[in-house]
């Protein structure tokens, strides 16, 4: 007689995902499991793991772009496997780079003849676009006084203090010097006069930003490219400007055309802008152009070739997908400066709105300006109860990311919240964020302020401990004054540390 | 009384895509267009445009991931939008990252205690990585001869000629030279010893590769450790090695276990690996670990605050996609050891199937060893009517891009198709690629010589006897200019 067997111990396929034993164990952290897993544990487990990160579109810290046509999606998912590089092999992903390299090079105002293309390359983001005109500038200075017989140990760079992280980088690899010119209160951005000044015979380029990061800011290219000449005729040098035009590339063309920063003034050799940013594609592609071809030192430049035709190279990244190019030129052909102009100027007014909701609570100030990247930056007007950190912090329960920052020298007692308007920041959201920020206001003017509250703890032992009652409430006033300052120190010390290389992006 | 008027102009959005006037009118190529239009028609004309690329799970030329698990593109399309470098945003990521770099290291045999954290970093690809590795070599040579009162104005590295594109990258971008050890004849990885004899005080390091890019062979990084040992005892030097895993980091370790490469060698000082090749991810991922924090200069690295903790960053590029990141821990936990041992087996297996097919038809040397990085490289035995790169050419008529290239100095007279043996290139796939192989051979037979055509025409017009010498001459110009061309053609970005 054969006794039937009862399934029980099921084979692992049949059990559902959360009834599996994969969600009883620990995932690895450190070592290569032994086994495999069924995939939809894996994808389950990591999903789930991954809830706990923030909601990319409600990270108002972020210029990048966080949102795209379903369209865009399916074009993004189905090139995911190309790779970038293999230019033999997907012609028309190359080429597609290349028209969207001319488009923005057009956009730019770059000198160039009916069909002549564009010098310029895709990149992963502005970081290497900079590193690349950084390193261009180096070598053509570099030529330049090898040619002239002069000293080529000590390349430096003149920036403004507000520059992003990624241009401390670039000096710190590639050995150049970063002179900075120091920021001062209610001026956050670089002073056009105080760059020039800076400029000597070692300087390979000027680094303009077109959209500073703090305050979302244009910086006067025109008047440092005036200056400049000026400087240049005097001395005989021929110092060159680059524009970091990160976050404002894509904005200026299409709300402020009349604004002259790009290749019309004559010193500018180079620009960079993220795709990422307002060129509304995400995370991941960026474009650096060049002025003319005698502006990228053809030493630096490696000859592929393709088709029976050269393709020149220069990036740092090789191997890279090819999604952000294709979604590049579909944001391109789709938007057309009529749909680019449409979302900037949405943005702006979001912006306004949201700065206006700001202003009618009365409790503070608007550090950026109505001109420049639709962001709005507020510090408090009454710091001396509660921070913009504990702002921010509260804020995160409802969900919403906006960050703190001190800012750089010479204006670190300043700290700003910061809320940038991407495309995706509807009306809607700016009025309930405003209205999450009131609430937040409430709370914090209940809570006692955290430093009275440890000199208050201290008066209330004392109290307690002695049996006189009527002991003075009033500890001596030095020693509270003492105490305040001691841990304001400490709080700045902290803050400081918390916030100078908190990666500002 | 009202005409009916009929809907002549009909709205946009009722015209069918193929029948609206946009796929009449030119795409913008040089200036951005001044409309919008609408998003199917962008779609739909993009798509069909990049229809006439290659298809890629058929470009047998690239190591990298072609194709992934359907849960794992789920994956990927939920976090396109994260951007990386947020990491107070996105802690769970970052997370992710360093539990992807924590177990590489340990992969790699790194001297690590049970919880101490590893030194490494998730990069775009093994381009940055290894310019990562490369700066910190620089940075570290640079303080110990500051240290010791020499100059440090002329540092060099020690590599194969054999190299991909990207050490030539990092020698020329930041100003470090690059000393090739040639290849010869046969020999087509770096020679361990003559790479000890280029050694001199100027060296930052010496890199190794695992897993040539040109014939998939393993350099023998042990007997380059034991001589390069030998000789810093002697000279007093640190050289330190840096062993190129691009494609053999996820390899090694589970097909030759025994096999000595890694940390378990003591002057190996850092590994670079491609996630997005063995490690079966998407393009636009690499690792590189370190041995220890003391072979990063604290200098290179930026620290970013978050969650009350330190994160140290080392990278050139920062905003980026969190996909392949996510999709790697994804892989590493999904296949374990076991899975990552079974895929690789099969690559094994597939291409012994492929070599023994192309050996069958006995018209071709095999170039590539069966150890190794599981890739066929073959060349003609017979050169005189046909050459590798019309056979390239006659295969992409079947779909199969399959690359022909020039080994570099000095062997530039040997030219290799060269077949990659991925992980979805299954059986079938090897036996139909033998088949198409054999047919073009045949057609090959069938078509005369481009070269003995125009010799053939001269020939017939002559005295045949009295014109031999000027043939010969006519030889010797169409082989060198052959060979000009063809070594122009050598810059075809062997990757």
């Amino acid at each position: 007689m054969v006794l039937s067997h009862a399934t029980s111990d099921s084979d692992g396929s049949v059990h559902s995902t959360f009834a599996s034993r994969y969600v009883r164990t620990s995932l690895p952290r450190f070592k290569m499991p032994e086994n495999s897993m069924p995939k939809e544990a894996a994808y389950q487990i990591i999903n789930d793991e991954l809830m706990l990160d923030g909601n990319p579109r409600l990270n108002l810290a972020s210029f990048v772009t966080t949102w795209m046509e379903p369209e865009c999606d399916k074009l993004i998912m189905s090139s995911i496997n190309k790779n970038y590089v293999d230019m033999d092999e997907y012609p028309v992903t190359t080429e597609l780079q290349n028209r969207c390299v001319n488009m923005i090079a057009h956009l730019f105002n770059a000198p160039l003849g009916e069909t002549e293309t564009a010098i310029g390359v895709g990149t992963v983001g502005s970081s290497e676009a900079i590193m690349l005109a950084g390193l261009a500038f180096k070598r053509t200075w570099q030529n330049k006084r090898k040619a002239e017989g002069k000293p080529v140990d000590k390349p430096n760079i003149v920036t403004g203090a507000n520059v992003q992280v990624c241009w401390e980088k670039f000096a710190r690899y590639f050995e150049v010097e970063l002179k900075e010119v120091k920021l001062s209160e209610g001026y956050y951005v670089m002073d056009p006069q105080k760059a020039v000044d800076m400029v000597d015979e070692n300087t390979i380029c000027v680094a303009a930003i077109l959209g500073s990061t703090l305050n979302g800011e244009f910086e006067d290219v025109k008047l440092l490219n005036d200056l400049l000449v000026e400087k240049n005729k005097e001395t005989g040098w021929d110092t060159p400007i680059h524009v970091d035009a990160a976050s404002g590339g894509f904005i200026a063309p299409f709300l402020y055309p009349e604004l002259e920063w790009d290749f019309r003034l004559p010193l500018v050799k180079s620009i960079n802008v993220s795709g990422h940013k307002y060129g509304l594609v995400y995370a991941g592609i960026g474009w650096v152009i060049w002025r003319n071809k005698e502006n990228l030192p053809e030493d630096l430049i490696f000859h592929i070739n393709y088709l029976g035709a050269d393709q020149p190279t220069f990036t740092l990244n090789f191997s890279k997908g090819s999604s952000q190019i294709i979604a590049q030129y579909y944001q391109l052909i789709r938007l057309g400066h009529e749909g680019y102009t449409n979302v900037m100027e949405n943005c702006r007014e979001n912006m306004i709105v949201l700065k206006q909701g700001l202003e009618k609570t009365e409790r503070f100030n608007i550090v950026s300006k109505d001109e420049g990247v639709p962001l709005v930056a507020f510090s408090l007007k009454d710091s001396s109860c509660h921070t913009e950190f504990e702002i921010s912090d509260m804020l995160r329960r409802y969900g919403w990311i906006v960050p703190a920052y001190t800012m750089p020298p010479d204006a670190q007692h300043i700290t700003v919240l910061r809320v940038v308007i991407r495309e995706d920041f509807s009306r809607t959201l700016a009025e309930r964020l405003v209205s999450d920020i009131e609430k937040v206001m409430h709370e914090l003017d209940e809570l006692p302020s955290r430093v009275i509250q440890k000199i208050s703890l201290g008066e209330e032992k004392s109290e307690a401990n002695s049996d006189n009652l009527m002991v003075t409430v009033k500890k001596s006033d030095i020693d509270i004054q003492k105490q305040r300052d001691i841990i304001k120190g400490w709080k700045k010390f902290v803050s400081d540390r918390k916030n100078k290389t908190n990666g500002i992006c | 009384m009202v005409l009916a008027r009929t809907a002549t102009n009909s709205d946009e959005s009722v015209c069918t895509m193929f029948g609206s006037r946009y796929v009449r009118t030119t795409l913008p190529k040089y200036e951005i267009g001044e409309n919008s239009i609408p998003k199917d028609a962008a779609f739909q004309i993009i798509k069909d445009e990049l229809m006439l690329d290659g298809n890629p799970r058929l470009n047998l030329a690239s190591f990298v991931t072609t194709w992934m698990e359907p849960e794992c593109n789920k994956l990927i399309m939920d976090s396109i939008n994260k951007n990386y470098v947020d990491m107070d945003e996105y802690p769970v990521t970052t997370e992710l990252q360093n539990r992807c770099v924590n177990i590489i290291a340990r992969l790699f045999n790194a001297p690590l205690e049970e919880h101490e954290t590893a030194v490494g970093v998730g990069t775009v690809g093994s381009s940055e990585a290894i310019m990562l590795a490369g700066l910190a070599f620089k940075r570290k040579w640079q303080n110990k001869r500051k240290a010791e009162g020499k100059p440090y104005d002329k540092p060099n590295i020690v590599t194969g000629a054999n190299v991909q594109v990207c050490w030539e990258k990092f020698a020329r971008y930041f100003e470090v030279e690059l000393k090739e050890v040639k290849l010869s004849e046969g020999y087509y990885v770096m020679d361990p010893d003559k790479a000890a004899e280029m050694v001199d005080e100027n060296t930052i390091c010496v890199a190794a590769i695992l897993g040539s890019t040109l014939n998939g062979e393993f350099e023998d990084v042990k007997r380059l450790n034991d001589l390069l040992v030998k000789k810093n005892e002697e000279t007093g030097w640190t050289t330190p090695i840096h062993v190129d895993a691009a494609s053999g980091g996820f390899i090694a370790p589970f097909i030759y276990p025994e096999l000595e490469w890694d940390f378990r060698l003591p002057l190996v000082k850092s590994i670079n690996v491609s996630g997005h090749k063995y490690g079966l991810v998407y393009a636009g991922i690499g690792w590189v670990v370190w041995r220890a924090q003391e072979d990063l200069p604290e200098e290179l690295i930026f620290h970013i605050n978050y969650l009350g903790s330190d994160q140290p960053t080392f990278t050139l590029n920062f905003s980026k996609g969190s996909s392949q990141i996510i999709a790697q821990y994804y892989q590493l936990i999904r296949l374990g050891f076991e899975g990552y041992k079974n895929v690789m087996e099969n690559c094994i297996d597939n291409m012994m199937v492929l070599k023994e097919g192309i050996e069958k038809t006995e018209r071709f040397n095999i170039v590539s060893k069966d150890q190794g990085v599981p890739v066929v490289a073959f060349s003609l035995k017979d050169h005189s009517f046909h050459n590798e790169f019309e056979i390239s050419e006659m295969l992409r008529r079947f779909g199969w891009i399959v690359p022909a290239y020039t080994m570099p100095a000095d062997a530039q007279h040997i030219t290799v198709l060269r077949v990659v043996i991925r992980e979805d290139f299954s059986r079938t796939l090897a036996e139909r690629l033998v088949a198409d192989i054999s047919k073009v051979l045949h057609e090959l037979d069938t078509l005369p010589s481009k070269i003995s055509k125009k010799m053939g025409l001269e020939g017939v017009a002559d005295n045949v006897k009295g014109k031999k010498v000027e043939r010969e001459l006519l030889m010797d110009v169409i082989v060198g200019w052959r060979k000009f061309v063809k070594d122009r053609k050598k810059m075809n970005g062997v990757c």
